[in-house]
């Protein structure tokens, strides 16, 4: 059951429109700035407590990264990128990743399963577990690679983004412990502004090309990351410059629809009245002699 | 249909026990899928999950149906893929085709088993059989692990030969069921009347019933 205090503004495999009279519900954004994460990941160990998530115990894959991936049970990772400068020195590039939660939602987009994916008013992704199916549309749909399916009850999982916690006026989990500050939340505006000032802030300490990603081709993302390094977020373990819903996806779940359906629509429609104006076929048809 | 047959019934046979019963089980499991791919496909057909029992069971079953119908739409193929070879007889044939349209069949060119409608329909269905077996393996998460950004183009390819499948259906139902009068029961009970096979098909049934008539 999605959460009866917020609204709805996108539900997936939906027409109508969805649970909207509340008002004054404001667009929330949770700011991720990298230049002050230091790898703790508190936030992976606060995400797994208050979402009641244990993942199994791994290996070492000769990096930090622990678990090495996003999960069903971990839906935030710290992905460290060693980034070697030209100048031979070297840069720890810790990017703690996750569902993006995108105002143009490709999982939302290209669910089939009425309101398994739902988009609330204050910006949230949320998916609604109860009704997945498991097919895994979200998976090709989403333009960062993060829904996960369970292998357990065939269900997709990711982050929340504590929308049990916000619905009630709390922080996410992530960003109630982290111990730098490197992680905010609050009202989109206000993390914007917030995020601007950072930038100039890193661009007085020399990081000329700090920038605040917030990715247009997606309608901008309610998680946003402050980067030392704007001009190339593929530096932090292959954040994709430029997201946007891939095109195939667009027609799957796009113009594909109406054209098909009418197409099918048309074509029973063109039989009844071939069969209504010219009648069946009899092999002793015009006259024939037999 | 090998070589003349001695008719006993006064009918012609079309169809073999056995052709039949791979026939309806290509139809059965076509129609299951049609329904709960369409239901996958566009939010207006989404009860049509209750065809295979809910959203999650047609999730599960859709792919393993798949399976049944590609494994005996292919002894279908296997069988009839030279009946469907396309003659010079078929475009002539074709050339009248707004006559067939308009059940004006005088003087048609003698065709075989199949006109060239047919041949047409069967070479898209193998096609988009090949082509939906191939994406929906791709698509099977239960069984296979692809990219992410091959699993996009196989949904779409998936999703346009399946509908070409389906408008190939409407045709073949409508052209077997009520357009063509007589056609249904070779399907049911295996064979045509001398008239329909005389009328629709002369060189096969010269063919199938040692010439003559």
């Amino acid at each position: 059951m999605a959460l009866q205090s917020l609204n709805v503004t996108k539900r997936s495999a939906t027409t109508t429109q969805p649970p909207s009279v509340r008002t004054a519900e404001e667009p929330v954004a949770k700011l991720i700035d990298v230049s002050k994460c230091i790898g703790c990941k508190a936030c992976q160990v606060a995400c797994m407590q208050w979402n009641d998530l244990r993942d199994e115990v791994g290996t070492n894959v000769g990096v930090y990264d622990n678990p090495s991936n996003l999960t069903d049970q971990s839906w935030t990772v710290m992905r460290f990128a060693e980034y070697s400068k030209p100048d031979g020195d070297m840069e720890w590039l810790i990017r703690k990743d996750g569902c993006m939660h995108c105002e143009d939602p490709g999982c939302l987009k290209a669910c089939p399963s009425p309101g398994a994916i739902v988009k609330y008013a204050n910006g949230i992704v949320d998916f609604i577990s109860d009704n997945c199916i498991g097919c895994g549309y979200c998976v090709a749909g989403c333009p960062f690679d993060v829904p996960r399916i369970s292998k357990k009850d065939s269900k997709a999982y990711k982050c929340t983004l504590c929308s049990d916690r916000v619905a009630v006026g709390l922080e996410p989990a992530c960003v109630k412990t982290c111990p730098t500050g490197a992680i905010q939340y609050g009202a989109k505006t206000d993390m914007v502004l917030r995020a601007e000032k950072r930038v100039g802030d890193l661009k007085e300490r020399g990081f000329q090309k700090a920038a605040l990603y917030n990715p247009a081709g997606v309608g901008g993302t309610h998680v946003m990351y402050v980067l030392q390094h704007g001009d190339d977020p593929e530096r932090y373990s292959g954040l994709p410059s430029n997201p946007s819903i891939s095109p195939w996806v667009s027609v799957w779940k796009g113009a594909a629809k109406p054209l098909a359906s009418l197409a099918i629509g048309l074509a029973m429609l063109g039989a009844f009245f071939h069969y209504v104006t010219r009648g069946p076929k009899d092999e002793h048809a015009e006259g024939e002699s037999k | 249909m090998s070589g003349p047959v001695v008719m006993k019934s006064g009918d012609v046979p079309r169809y073999a026990p056995g052709e039949r019963v791979t026939h309806w089980i290509v139809a059965i499991t076509f129609v299951l899928l049609a329904l709960s791919g369409l239901a996958f496909f566009h939010p207006a057909f989404w009860s049509l999950t209750a065809v295979l029992g809910g959203g999650v069971w047609s999730r599960i079953l859709h792919p393993y149906v798949g399976v049944v119908m590609f494994v005996f739409f292919g002894l279908m193929a296997l069988k009839y893929w030279k009946d469907n070879l396309i003659q010079p007889y078929d475009r002539a044939w074709q050339k009248r085709l707004p006559d067939i349209l308009n059940n004006n069949d005088h003087g048609l060119p003698e065709i075989d088993k199949y006109n060239i409608g047919q041949k047409q329909l069967f070479l898209a269905w193998v096609v988009s059989m090949v082509l939906l077996l191939v994406s929906g393996v791709v698509m099977w998460r239960d069984v296979a692990s692809f990219p992410v950004p091959v699993i996009r183009i196989a949904s779409v390819v998936h999703a346009i030969a399946a509908v070409v499948m389906i408008l190939g259906f409407i045709v073949h139902v409508y052209s077997a069921i009520f357009w063509v009068r007589g056609s249904m029961r070779a399907m049911t009970r295996g064979t045509v009347t001398h008239g329909w096979a005389k009328h629709h098909h002369p060189l096969w049934y010269r063919r199938v019933t040692g010439g003559g008539k």
